[in-house]
């Protein structure tokens, strides 16, 4: 089974944001930057099918500048094949949901697929949008959030459970389709040191807007970015034992909060 | 003004609060407001989004539209969207328009903007502000083309009882049935009448401190006397601990969510879970541990041993409800 | 002179970073508490190749030398130094691959590479330790074995392991000292081989420590490492020169923790009003670890490189252990001291990470051979 996986390189959620000065995006400087932690289930699941299969290939494709070559190489060194690494500044600098979909569409275009994986979202800008303008790009069906995946020996379709407002879907879909990973998913391997050391030797096709042929262009403008506003302290509840400070707190929250 | 149209989300047979609270807005702006609601038996349900101030309601209404299944959907929506030509479209940023909104407008050729926490216009286009990076930044952005589509993110705007004209129209739609390539087979819904963790008003959350599954009761128990529009949630560390599904996740990799009132029981505040909770407009914190960060965001704190302070806590919130 | 890691060490950093983070940090402080061995880890890191990952892949392991196992012992030693040890599971086949024939660098190693074997190096006894050449267990040859009989004492793995390469007398006549000794190796189900678990140790209480006796333990004479007898002395050196090095890399790798759980700590915590970051004495306290850990991990990168290209500076090589564990017990006093109270009570990492220190001033020479060593050379 052939598949494609959609990754993007993110900040670590273990970031502190700050805000650069002109507020058009964040600090950058001391960022540890990582695959994303939905792409990661989508590699994860990617090589699992292979295994299943025993036959097929692995592909990543990913957006990004220089440093992004580093969660591709992580992808790589897990088991995935081969990568395509877009990077291009005329891209991603003010890429959003569309422009980076449509970017990704051309870039996978010649890549032969059974299944697209994408992270249900990629935890920087949290738009989650990129699967279903990806899926009506590419003429291809979306199923998102998916938390377990069972393709036919045929690969002609694929039962695939996904999560939804308080309980899970069960969605019958023919391939190729676009499955977003929710946590749950999968476990996903670390890279073996074996993998690793071969990550090096294997191919990725770097491609620019030139080779590409898309303008890439957004259909959202960024006006200003900014902090939310500081949460202060507020007081600590005190009482002789834990009953106490039990009552004093419901009395608070229905007296001063009126919450209940 | 430009005319918005808003869709109408129908779970277990209701429409959904965060529908009407789009409603609400979209009436607050000024300007024509229609609602297209879709789904199986349905009709009935469509005056209610008169009181909220629709003037207009397309009812797409028939067997095919009884399970969600976004291709459908989308195509219904986007028909009545031909017809109705709004300036804007809103939608509830819940579960399933979060999975509706994207596929919608890129079938519309559009940009469109998820999880919008706060609104204003400027001239005739919708200016959004939305989080980023789990709440840890925001960003005012608009979307460029015509209409504009918006999701907008539960809890974010009151709902307002404000009639509209209210008049319903049933729309016949043309399912292009070869583009329908997912079929939904089954769905499986918890019979617990919790709301969602990012639509619920009050959620008492468990983390660490919690030590194990089975103390969960006592987090359960505490959400429960608070009534039907509260939930319960969980940290990652209790979620990865196998405690709590996933769906229960607050924070980064979980839900991001808003309530009025967030209590968090033995949890640390980490900075993803701060992230993932951190516009709830009151925060209680309960750790014993007084050094943990989640109290320099907390407005209140008990700083106690959870299973001395919860019990006791759910007894005095029965009290007060009488 | 280039001091970037290549892109495959990075990696290796990241990786093993990830890995302790995951499956360290949950079980850190019960496993010390319990003084159990992380078994299962230790499965889980030998499947994903961390474990004996600096022997050529020839013999199983990932190639990536002995820098590449300093940055993997490094990262795993800021999150334990007691679990750490795992990669320790190797310990004693560094004499196999310095001083064994290559029919015994095919059997054993991969062995342990592969994660089917945990080893052991059987050098101290009671009465000797960093004074190697005290040794007295005694190997005597009868017919096609030899037949041993002593004790063994402070011995990592023992009682987890496979097979102990270990110190014996085979030549006690030899005129010079140092040409009396051989290097053997026994497994460890062989008849008269006990094992006692040593337990009470004041840290890395998830390693595992024990006493061994031999009585009339028969192995056959291909056991012996090398194909002549009287190596043992120096086949020894060669082998603590080697694990002296992985040794600092877990003294750069605790004092690291150490800060990095002071920084976060100092945060948070307010005294007077303000945390405690603010206070010039806070960071004076924290500028300091940072130096010395600098230091440290320079000289533990240099002395690896040297190492992997082939060139040994026992000299160096003392000079760099001896510093990391002084790094490593000043780094952990100091967030101790930053964690006040909570820094003394068994919740807070930096307790463990205190009581773990000290082992590093002591095991694999103490900090005062390493200064003899230091010194000799100095004045010659």
């Amino acid at each position: 089974m052939n598949t494609v996986v959609c990754m993007k390189q993110v900040p670590d959620t273990e970031t502190l944001i700050k805000v650069n000065p002109d507020g058009t995006g964040i600090v950058t400087e001391g960022v540890k930057w990582v695959m994303g932690p939905y792409d990661e289930y989508g590699v994860e699941e990617a090589l699992q099918q292979k295994e299943k299969f025993k036959a097929g290939k692995v592909t990543i494709v990913s957006l990004g500048p220089d440093r992004a070559i580093e969660a591709i190489r992580t992808g790589l060194a897990m088991g995935a094949d081969t990568a395509v690494h877009i990077n291009d500044a005329a891209f991603y600098e003010k890429a959003d949901s569309y422009a980076t979909a449509s970017v990704l569409a051309a870039g996978l275009k010649d890549l032969e697929y059974d299944v697209i994986f994408c992270g249900k979202q990629a935890i920087d800008d949290d738009s989650g949008q990129v699967p279903a303008i990806l899926g009506e790009l590419l003429g291809v069906p979306v199923i998102t959030q998916v938390i377990k995946l069972e393709v036919a020996d045929d690969k002609t379709k694929a039962t695939v459970t996904r999560e939804v407002e308080g309980g899970h879907a069960i969605i019958e879909v023919s391939l190729p389709t676009i499955l977003s990973a929710q946590k749950g998913l999968n476990e996903p391997r670390y890279a073996s040191l074996p993998g690793i050391m071969k990550a090096k030797k294997k191919p990725v096709d770097v491609k620019t807007a030139g080779d590409l042929g898309v303008s890439g262009e957004s259909m959202t403008v960024i006006k200003e970015m900014s902090l939310p506003p500081a949460r202060q302290a507020g007081k600590i509840i005190e009482g002789e034992d834990a009953e106490q400070k039990a009552a004093a707190l419901a009395k608070a929250l229905h007296e001063e909060a009126k919450l209940i | 003004m430009p005319g918005i149209l808003i869709y109408a989300e129908v779970q277990k047979g209701e429409i959904k609060k965060g529908s009407f609270e789009v409603t609400s807005k979209a009436k607050e702006l000024g300007g024509e407001v229609s609602a297209c609601i879709i789904g199986s038996g349905v009709d009935a349900l469509a005056p209610e989004l008169a009181k909220y101030g629709a003037d207009k309601i397309y009812v797409v209404d028939g067997p095919e539209f009884e399970k969600y299944e976004p291709e459908a959907y989308v195509q219904a929506f986007a028909q009545v969207a031909e017809e109705v030509k709004p300036g804007i479209i809103f939608t509830s940023a819940t579960a399933q328009g979060k999975d509706f909104t994207p596929a919608l407008a890129a079938r519309l050729k559009v940009g469109s903007i998820s999880d919008c926490v706060d609104l204003s216009m400027s001239g005739d286009k919708a200016v959004a502000k939305r989080p980023m990076y789990a709440g840890k930044a925001y960003v005012t952005v608009e979307a460029v083309g015509d209409p504009q589509v918006l999701s907008i993110r539960p809890n974010s705007f009151p709902v307002n009882e404000s009639a509209g004209a209210g008049a319903v129209e049933k729309v016949t739609v043309n399912l292009d049935s070869s583009k329908i390539k997912a079929v939904v087979k089954s769905v499986e819904i918890a019979a617990s009448e919790e709301p969602d963790q990012t639509e619920a008003e009050i959620i008492v959350s468990g983390g660490r401190g919690i030590k194990g599954p089975e103390n969960f009761k006592i987090i359960e128990d505490l959400a429960h006397t608070f009534g039907p529009t509260a939930t319960t949630g969980a940290s990652r560390a209790a979620v990865d601990a196998g405690w709590r599904d996933h769906a229960y996740q607050v924070g980064q990799t979980g839900k991001t969510v808003s309530p009025n009132l967030y209590i968090a029981c033995g949890i640390s505040g980490a900075i993803q879970h701060l992230a993932g909770m951190g516009t709830s407009k009151v925060i209680v914190a309960i750790n014993k541990d007084s050094e943990a960060p989640i109290f320099s965001k907390a407005d209140y704190g008990v700083v106690d041993d959870l299973f001395k302070v919860v019990p006791p806590l759910t007894e005095e919130v029965k009290k007060i409800k009488g | 002179m280039d001091f970037e890691l290549t892109d495959e060490q990075k990696m290796l950093v990241e990786t093993a970073g990830n890995f302790a983070k995951n499956e360290f940090a949950p079980v850190a402080q019960e496993l010390d508490r319990e003084e159990k061995y992380p078994m299962e880890i230790w499965e889980k890191a030998s499947k994903l190749g961390l474990v004996g990952a600096w022997l050529p892949e020839e013999y199983g392991g990932a190639g990536v030398g002995f820098l590449g196992n300093a940055l993997i012992t490094e990262q795993f030693a800021e999150v334990d130094l007691g679990i750490s040890l795992i990669v320790a599971a190797t310990f004693g086949c560094e004499a196999i691959y310095w001083g064994g024939t290559e029919e015994q660098k095919k059997k054993y190693l991969p062995l342990v590479a592969q994660g089917s074997a945990i080893s052991a190096g059987a050098f101290t006894e009671p009465d000797a330790g960093t004074d190697v050449a005290g040794a007295r267990t005694r190997a005597v040859i009868d017919g096609n074995d030899y037949v041993i009989n002593g004790n063994k004492m402070f011995i990592t793995n023992a009682d987890v392991c496979t097979f102990m390469v270990t110190l014996c007398v085979t030549n006690p006549d030899n005129e010079k000292r140092y040409k009396r000794y051989s290097l053997i190796i026994v497994e460890s189900d062989r008849k008269g081989v006990t094992t006692t678990k040593i337990h009470g140790k004041m840290g890395i209480r998830a390693s595992d420590t024990a006493e061994v006796s031999f009585e009339d333990v028969r192995v056959p004479r291909e056991n012996l490492v090398g194909t002549s007898e009287g190596q043992g002395f120096y086949q020894a050196m060669q082998f603590f020169d080697t694990t002296r090095i992985m040794v600092a890399a877990q003294g750069a790798g605790l004092a690291q923790g150490a800060l990095d759980k002071s920084i976060e700590y100092v945060k948070e915590r307010k005294a007077f009003g303000a945390p405690i970051a603010s206070f010039q004495i806070t960071q004076q306290k924290l500028a300091e670890m940072a130096i010395r850990i600098e230091a440290t991990r320079n000289l533990v990168y240099k002395s690896a490189s040297y190492l992997d290209n082939g060139k040994v500076d026992p000299t160096l090589n003392a000079i760099t252990k001896y510093y990391a564990g002084e790094t490593a017990v000043f780094c952990a006093n100091y967030a101790v001291e930053l964690h006040g109270g909570y820094g003394y009570i068994d919740e807070y990492d930096v307790q463990r990470f205190y009581r773990d220190a000290k082992i590093l001033q002591i095991y694999e020479g103490t900090k005062e051979a390493e200064v003899l060593t230091i010194a000799r050379r100095l004045l010659t």
